[in-house]
């Protein structure tokens, strides 16, 4: 077994769960994780309860401070700034020279911008780092006005966060709809309905075209591509992040794109130097309808847990994620997806969407347009469960048999309203089915009127 | 809306400001037929003649009223003491009643108008502030800013709200007599509910009740469209209110003895006491009924609703202390601890005081069968240690006191023997379990947060690992507050419910146990 020194570089999912995976296969080896973000690891998605008030840093530490000393993964706080790939050393930017046997390079992601005129004013940032938090706690002391950049989970977050604080919120959003370029139109104008429900003005189909500067250097409004000027004392610029890999630029032997490039096994085109999390890059996406580079939590973490395996074990098995699955909440409607539903119904899929009257609640299924098996599901409003659907639209369940048994798939909490006669209902006429209803008990009925 | 509710808090703070000097107002004087008429038969000689300083005094103040009393009190016992003449030593607690009796507050004359002034005062206040919160919101959490806010996070306003409730703890359970206006005042209630005087227990039974219902009312504001939160919270309600408070005093006005329905020994330590066991068995059928429905909820009740429901169906639908915890706690229940080392703590310290509470009863059970052979009276002693250590200043004092300090269930995490007896059933044989979703975790950590008993939730959520815990109550607020829909709170087929080496679904290049 390679005992020679792991070092990793990032403390997010990835990185970590890539450490604490290597100590479960292997008890000896020295693991070292660096890290300038944070002394510990933290969850980078609960950022925005800090804001909101919900949560303390400390409680977005999934781990006890302890748990590190007492799994021997060292901990290191530092910036990498160079490296080199020949004596097998990277540097901080104190001028550290640290040794490694293994580099796993796992940084993570940086805000990414398109390098609008003022997107370096006071008062203007993205949001993805603990540093990024702080100064947007700075940024935020005592404004009225701020407008948000960007229709995807980053900017809806950041207008949840603001509002929490009384700061009224402008969302300019380029797409039709909020994130149509993952969601379904229905779903999205769900969606849509909601942030305005909050008291955010959305303005869809708007691009920011300069960001207008005070007296001072601080953002004092901005200016839309069609000219409107919004005043405000705070832009945030959240229409997506990019590969934080800036330190590996002179590097003429790994090879870069967006990202990292990396085999299926997080090979790098450097011997014994892997990428893993949202930094690196695929040369083959992982699977259909993936993409080549996956900047999500759980992939990330799977990352971690599959690069540690192999590193720990003579029989390297490539990185195959299964059915894709993810999940968000906007505001207060929670989001699920697994499978395959993509934004624009392809021809070989049929589609079914539901939505309550109070188009609160959503769910849309996509199926195999000759055979009716299952392909994927969006909920909004409605939990699902994930070892269910992971099962069926791996095995090619009937969409119609699931669809008659939902209550089995069902998350939702004891008592909660119990939608699934409304879409059988609604599958029935839409499609001239005659799926039958499922019984429905006196408890229940008594009961759900009391929510 | 603002305007009303910061009316609401004005009132209500007036409200907390003259209940608490409500009871230094008035004047007392002592006279010898207030002696006799509240003194027990055999010790009124001795009582006569040990206040007869007092007599015809005019004290300006409760204090004085109370110094005076436990002096001449307290120098006829320990005289007695010192000369070993313990059978003559008066053990009985004079001082309230006499206090009682010789006070000529304006309480007495006017008792409704101060009930208004105080206790409804603090209703309508509350209500006010109450009512409007989240109006025009969406159904939805709602813990914005609870990290920012003294009250809810260990601040001034948390620390001083913690203070008062320690003290008025201590007063209640052990200086009772200087609450005696506070008493005079919900006499005529209590007169018109049971036909009998108040104690210091109806005083505290009534403002408890109050407390569970109101903040109850806040409970129904903050879980719109949560219909598990909203119905535990009616359950907690109802069973405060016509089990624990309406019930007994009814009970009282048929001349049967004070009897809560609900509460299960060991939680109700003294149910096989001699005086509850006499109570019973000199009560008639009804009595019986009491004593044989008590036995039925510790040996059928307990295990096979908690096989069923978990031990939620009692903590957080049933309970006393878990009604007040999920009412009036509900504002602090992320306080909690959550290291590994408090739940460490937790495990010796429950067990420990189910173990006494077991010893302790056993022992006063063979007592009582053998006719006080075994030990004549020196259970008493032993029941005067329990009560005084775990029944008053364990869950009096710190579980209900220690809410703005260390979360709303420290009693039921780290005191309760019967949430041990109910922990066991749960976590060994029961049905019960909080489900987590694949591998829908984000660490977030707001479970782990939210939880009141202090459970590292996320650390289950996380590895994909059912949550099966002795001290889950079941609020299912992890639940509620998950942003993935990760958690659920389940009754299923015991298969499957321990996964000792879970597995996170959604990789198929390895298999991870976590």
């Amino acid at each position: 077994m390679n005992n020679s020194p792991y070092v990793i570089i990032g403390n997010g999912i990835a990185g970590i769960t890539c450490a604490r995976h290597i100590r479960k296969y292997n008890a000896d080896a020295p693991i070292l994780v660096i890290s300038g973000e944070s002394e510990h690891f933290f969850s980078r998605t609960a950022l925005m309860y800090i804001y909101m008030g919900h949560m303390k840093y400390e409680h977005t530490k999934p781990y006890e401070d302890w748990f590190w000393e007492k799994n021997r993964i060292h901990l290191k706080r530092a910036w990498i700034t160079d490296i080199n790939l020949h004596q097998k050393t990277i540097h901080s930017s104190e001028g550290e020279l640290i040794p490694f046997g293994t580099l796993i390079i796992a940084t993570g992601s940086k805000p990414f911008t398109i390098g609008w005129p003022g997107e370096h004013l006071k008062g203007v940032q993205g949001l993805y780092s603990l540093q990024d938090l702080e100064q947007m706690e700075a940024n935020t002391q005592g404004i009225q006005h701020a407008v948000i950049v960007g229709g995807g989970l980053i900017g809806i977050e950041m207008a949840e966060m603001l509002q929490s604080r009384h700061i009224d919120v402008t969302f300019l959003v380029r797409e039709k709809n909020f994130w149509d370029n993952v969601l379904p139109e229905e779903e999205a104008k769900v969606i849509n309905r909601h942030i305005k429900a909050h008291g955010v003005d959305l303005r869809l189909a708007s691009e920011l075209q300069e960001i207008l500067s005070d007296e001072k250097g601080a953002v004092r409004a901005i200016r839309t591509a069609a000219g409107e000027e919004i005043p405000c004392q705070f832009v945030g610029l959240t229409i997506g992040v990019t590969p934080n890999i800036e330190f590996l630029k002179n590097q003429p032997t790994i090879t870069t794109n967006k990202g990292v490039m990396v085999d299926q096994f997080f090979r790098t085109s450097v011997p014994d130097v892997y990428a893993i999390g949202d930094c690196a890059e695929f040369i083959e996406a992982p699977g259909s309808h993936r993409k080549n580079i996956e900047q999500v939590w759980y992939t990330g973490r799977m990352h971690g847990e599959t690069l540690a395996y192999n590193l720990t074990h003579s029989d390297p098995m490539p990185y195959k994620p299964g059915i894709w699955f993810n999940s968000a909440k906007f505001f207060d409607l929670e989001y699920q997806t697994y499978g395959w539903v993509p934004n624009k119904i392809p021809a070989v899929l049929d589609t079914f969407y539901w939505e309550n009257n109070e188009g609160t609640v959503a769910i849309r299924f996509t199926y195999d347009k000759t055979v009716g098996t299952i392909k994927g599901i969006n909920t909004i409003g409605w939990r699902m469960r994930h070892a269910y659907f992971d099962r069926a639209i791996e095995e090619g369940w009937l969409f119609e048999k699931i669809l008659s048994h939902l209550d089995r798939a069902n998350f939702d909490a004891e008592f909660s309203k119990n939608y699934t006669p409304q879409v059988i209902l609604a599958y029935n006429k839409a499609k001239n089915r005659s799926l039958s209803l499922p019984k429905k008990g006196l408890i229940r009925r008594l009961l759900t009127a009391f929510s | 809306m603002k305007t009303i509710q910061s009316l609401g808090i004005v009132l209500f703070c007036l409200a907390l400001a003259f209940f608490s000097i409500l009871p230094f107002i008035g004047s007392y004087t002592l006279r010898p037929e207030l002696v006799e008429k509240n003194t027990k038969d055999i010790h009124q000689k001795q009582m006569l003649e040990i206040l007869q300083p007092m007599y015809g005094e005019l004290y300006s103040s409760n204090v004085a009223f109370i110094a005076d009393f436990n002096k001449y009190f307290n120098n006829y016992n320990d005289a007695l003491k010192a000369s070993q003449s313990w059978d003559q030593v008066i053990w009985d607690n004079y001082a309230l009643p006499l206090t009682k009796a010789s006070s000529q507050s304006p309480v007495t004359e006017n008792p409704w108008l101060y009930l208004g002034l105080t206790v409804f005062l603090a209703i309508v206040g509350a209500l006010l502030y109450i009512l409007p919160m989240y109006a025009g919101k969406l159904p939805g959490i709602k813990h914005d800013g609870i990290y920012f806010s003294s009250m809810k996070s260990k601040g001034l306003l948390g620390i001083i709200t913690g203070s008062w409730l320690i003290l008025f703890y201590i007063v209640l359970y052990w200086f009772p007599e200087y609450l005696t206006n506070l008493i005079l005042m919900v006499d005529p209630l209590s007169m018109a509910i049971s036909g009998n005087p108040a104690s210091q227990w109806f005083l505290y039974g009534l403002i408890y009740t109050i407390a569970i219902l109101v903040m109850g009312i806040r409970m129904f504001k903050k879980y719109k469209g949560n219909a598990y939160q909203r119905l535990r919270t009616g359950s907690v309600m109802f069973f405060q209110l016509a089990f624990a408070f309406m019930l007994p005093e009814i009970l009282v006005l048929f001349n049967m003895p004070w009897h809560d329905f609900k509460n299960i020994w060991p939680l109700d330590y003294s149910f096989f006491y001699d005086y509850r066991l006499e109570g019973m068995t000199s009560s008639g059928a009804l009595g019986m009924f009491m004593l044989i429905w008590g036995i039925i909820l510790i040996i059928v009740a307990v295990p096979l609703l908690t096989y069923f429901y978990g031990k939620r169906w009692y903590c957080s639908w049933v309970c006393g202390c878990g009604g007040l915890a999920e009412t009036l706690g509900d504002p602090y229940r992320q306080l909690s601890d959550k290291s590994l080392k408090a739940w460490s703590i937790e495990r010796y310290l429950i067990h420990g005081v189910l173990v006494f509470a077991v010893v302790m009863t056993a022992v006063t059970l063979v007592n009582y069968f053998m006719e006080f052979e075994l030990l004549g009276q020196a259970t008493n002693q032993l029941h005067s240690i329990y009560g005084f250590a775990i029944g008053s200043a364990f869950a009096g004092v710190i579980g209900t006191g220690f809410y703005p300090l260390m979360g709303n269930r420290v009693w039921c995490r780290f005191g309760c023997p019967l949430a041990a007896y109910l922990g066991m059933v749960q976590r060994f044989k029961s049905r019960f379990r909080i489900t987590t979703n694949g591998g829908q975790c984000i660490s977030c950590g707001n479970c782990s947060t939210y939880c009141e008993m202090g459970i590292d939730v996320r650390w289950y959520a996380q590895r994909g690992q059912n949550i099966v815990r002795s001290s889950c109550v079941g609020c299912g607020v992890c639940a509620s507050v998950c942003p993935r829909g990760v958690l659920k709170l389940e009754n299923a087929d015991e298969e499957g419910r321990l996964q000792d080496l879970p597995i996170i679904i959604g990789n198929k290049s390895i298999t991870i146990k976590n």
